[in-house]
């Protein structure tokens, strides 16, 4: 029970990380391998601010803050003068200011782990169960953030703009709707997203580093593969699937040192069953 | 024409990568036999060699087919500890190192290419970020499972004492390299030339288009995804019989992204530019692991990130277009022409050979053409010139 409440939890903040790969790539159509390293960058955010003697909640505005302004700084050097050539080039662009954040990240911060706490929640007991209650409230504030951003691409006319941009760039765009403002807006909605994970993810593990985004990155991006690329619902299905798999193959003994290969390889298999995953949408090719 | 043809079959950049190879070696044996070669040397050579054969590997995916793949690494890792478990193996029962190698080095990559054929297949069916993300998802896979099997030394890694090259006395393991490299060129650079390789470039400029034209775009994709996982499972038993113990770590994906931006740096889909950024990029990480330790070898990475991002950029934003056409070698080759040809520059030496008297060195010339031992008379010479024309026209 309590790992399937620590996957769940795991799996939250999986749910927010690919949401930004996964509105990023519905929307730009480019895989921002940097987006794990957000992350990262928000971590190290509330790291600074704490110890500077900033209080907690300060240091959550800070990195959100931090990260948002990232997110759309990233965008307009690094892939907004790329766009319309072609995907190799973005990619290969978006591995590098991947490396850049965490080389930077390695030389200001230096590449031992630091410490950072962001306060002890202690568990409580129902039954026999321990359960932790950081991951209640990762569980509780991941699933509001996650409603309140589908009722955002849903209701609001920035949201119904983002899908019309993902279904037909160049068709919204006759509709009068600004493509470019539309894809920052979406790079920093999906920066803000990593900046939550990134606090979720420091009341788990308490500690930063620089190379601290990479994996739950890739992982994340395994799991919007995982629940369909571009789909925000699959993101969330997929992401906690992933969590879960993750805790309960790490409870196991005797395949626990081979979780990251089964995660892959669920990956894998998903690719070769059904190619656009759990909840994507087929999209036909065009000449 | 017949040597305009032959000069297009032969085209000198075709050669300059085995030149380079080869010069390199060169340079290796002479510094060998003046006794100037000491082991940190010796130990770079082989370095670059395996690095070259990556990175060309990579760039044929990468550059040739189009696909990007963070995986690369992974099948050098596949070669390295089969490969060299292989060769300690065979070390017991065959006497001849070089054999061994050779035999060690076919399996390695054999084994590199059947993954590459399994991880291939369902990924291949996909598109390009699918790819990217599938091998790295297949990097990881495989270091993780080296990790923690009993029989590669778990996390301690693969222990190669036993068929490891002692770069201090025996240095031929960087022969052994250079040639492996020059074979894989060879294998490449024909390849790329032929019927098979244009259909590969094909599927990478329009994959629709090239379907259309009959090209079996997932037979070839499979093809040189096999081809670059065999290469790199070569490489890696390069890199077993030269270190011990092979450690897992080493093939994380940040190696991957290393022989990525040998290839971006060389440039994509040029075969010589790889080469020379192999062997660059070797040989800075070795002067740096020299001279830098801890924290500092972070701005190697800062470096690798700045040549990605900078190179892409400059290749393909429309910013960048206008200048990139200026310091082309091209271009600047043609305003030099275009210079040249203005009638101001024009100096008075090469103007003297403008008003030389064409027409007396005309007759000259037939003069001599109908007596050749005669005099030069101008009159004579015009007279039979009149003559046999006159005497052409009577007999029609």
């Amino acid at each position: 029970m309590s790992i399937l409440i620590d996957g769940l939890s795991l799996g939250a903040i999986f749910a927010l990380i690919a949401l930004g790969y996964t509105m990023v790539y519905g929307i730009a159509k480019m895989l921002n391998f940097a987006h794990g390293d957000i992350i990262m960058v928000g971590a190290y955010a509330i790291f600074t601010t704490l110890s500077l003697n900033g209080h907690i909640a300060l240091a959550i505005v800070i990195s959100v803050v931090i990260c948002t302004v990232m997110g759309i700084v990233m965008e307009k050097l690094a892939y907004k003068p790329l766009r319309g050539a072609s995907p190799l080039a973005v990619l290969i662009t978006a591995i590098g200011v991947s490396y850049l954040l965490q080389s930077v990240a390695q030389i200001i911060y230096g590449s031992k782990a630091q410490s950072v706490s962001i306060g002890n929640f202690g568990t409580i007991d129902i039954g026999s169960v321990k359960i932790s209650i950081s991951s209640i409230i990762t569980l509780v504030v991941g699933a509001v953030i996650m409603t309140v951003l589908t009722l955002f691409v849903s209701k609001t006319n920035t949201g119904r703009a983002m899908q019309a941009v993902s279904e037909d760039r160049g068709a919204a765009q006759l509709m009068g709707i600004n493509v470019n403002k539309i894809i920052t807006v979406t790079f920093a909605i999906g920066s803000a997203l990593a900046a939550c994970a990134s606090i979720f993810y420091l009341m788990q593990i308490p500690s930063a580093e620089p190379t601290l985004g990479a994996m739950p990155g890739i992982k994340a991006f395994t799991a919007s593969v995982i629940g369909g690329i571009g789909s925000i619902p699959g993101a969330m299905i997929g992401g906690i699937l992933l969590g879960v798999v993750e805790k309960v193959c790490q409870s196991i003994p005797a395949i626990s040192s081979y979780t990251t290969a089964v995660e892959f390889a669920l990956l894998i298999i998903i690719l070769l069953v059904r190619p656009i995953g759990l909840l994507g949408k087929k999209r036909r090719e065009k000449v | 024409m017949a040597k305009s043809k032959l000069l297009n079959k032969y085209k000198p950049k075709y050669y300059i990568c085995y030149a380079l190879v080869i010069v390199m070696l060169g340079v290796a044996m002479a510094l060998q036999s003046m006794g100037k070669l000491p082991t940190s040397m010796a130990n770079l050579f082989v370095q670059i060699a395996y690095s070259i054969i990556l990175a060309v590997s990579l760039n044929l995916v990468v550059g040739f087919l189009g696909e990007l793949s963070l995986g690369h690494a992974g099948f050098m890792c596949i070669g390295a500890y089969l490969g060299s478990f292989l060769a300690i193996q065979l070390s017991e029962k065959i006497e001849s190192k070089l054999i061994v190698l050779i035999i060690s080095m076919i399996f390695g990559g054999a084994v590199a290419a059947l993954f590459g054929f399994i991880v291939g297949l369902p990924a291949l069916r996909l598109k390009g970020d699918y790819l990217a993300i599938v091998t790295l998802a297949f990097g990881e896979i495989v270091r993780t499972v080296c990790k923690n099997l009993p029989a590669f030394g778990g996390a301690m890694g693969l222990t190669t004492r036993q068929i490891k090259y002692d770069t201090r006395k025996d240095t031929s393991l960087y022969i052994v390299a250079f040639i492996t490299a020059l074979v894989v060129l060879f294998l490449i650079q024909n390849l790329i030339r032929s019927k098979h390789g244009r259909a590969i470039t094909a599927i990478r400029d329009n994959e629709i288009a090239a379907k259309a034209m009959g090209i079996n775009v997932t037979f070839y994709k499979l093809f040189v995804f096999v081809i670059a996982a065999f290469f790199a499972g070569m490489a890696g038993v390069i890199y077993g019989h030269y270190t011990t113990p092979i450690l897992y770590s080493v093939f994380s994906y940040n190696y991957s992204i290393e022989i990525l931006v040998m290839v971006v740096l060389g440039g994509m889909a040029s075969i010589n530019g790889s080469i020379v950024a192999a062997t660059l990029i070797t040989f800075i990480n070795f002067m740096l692991q020299k001279n830098l330790s801890g924290d500092a070898a972070a701005f190697k990475n800062l470096i690798y990130a700045i040549i990605l991002i900078g190179m892409i950029l400059f290749n393909n934003a429309p910013i960048f277009a206008n200048l990139k056409n200026r310091i082309a070698p091209s271009s600047i080759m043609r305003r030099a022409r275009e210079k040249k040809a203005q009638p101001g520059d024009i100096t008075d030496d090469s103007a003297d050979w403008r008003v030389i008297p064409t027409k007396i060195k005309m007759d000259e010339i037939l003069s001599t053409d109908l007596q050749p031992n005669a005099a030069f008379e101008p009159d004579k010479a015009k007279s039979r010139v009149g003559k046999k024309k006159e005497g052409g026209e009577t007999d029609e």
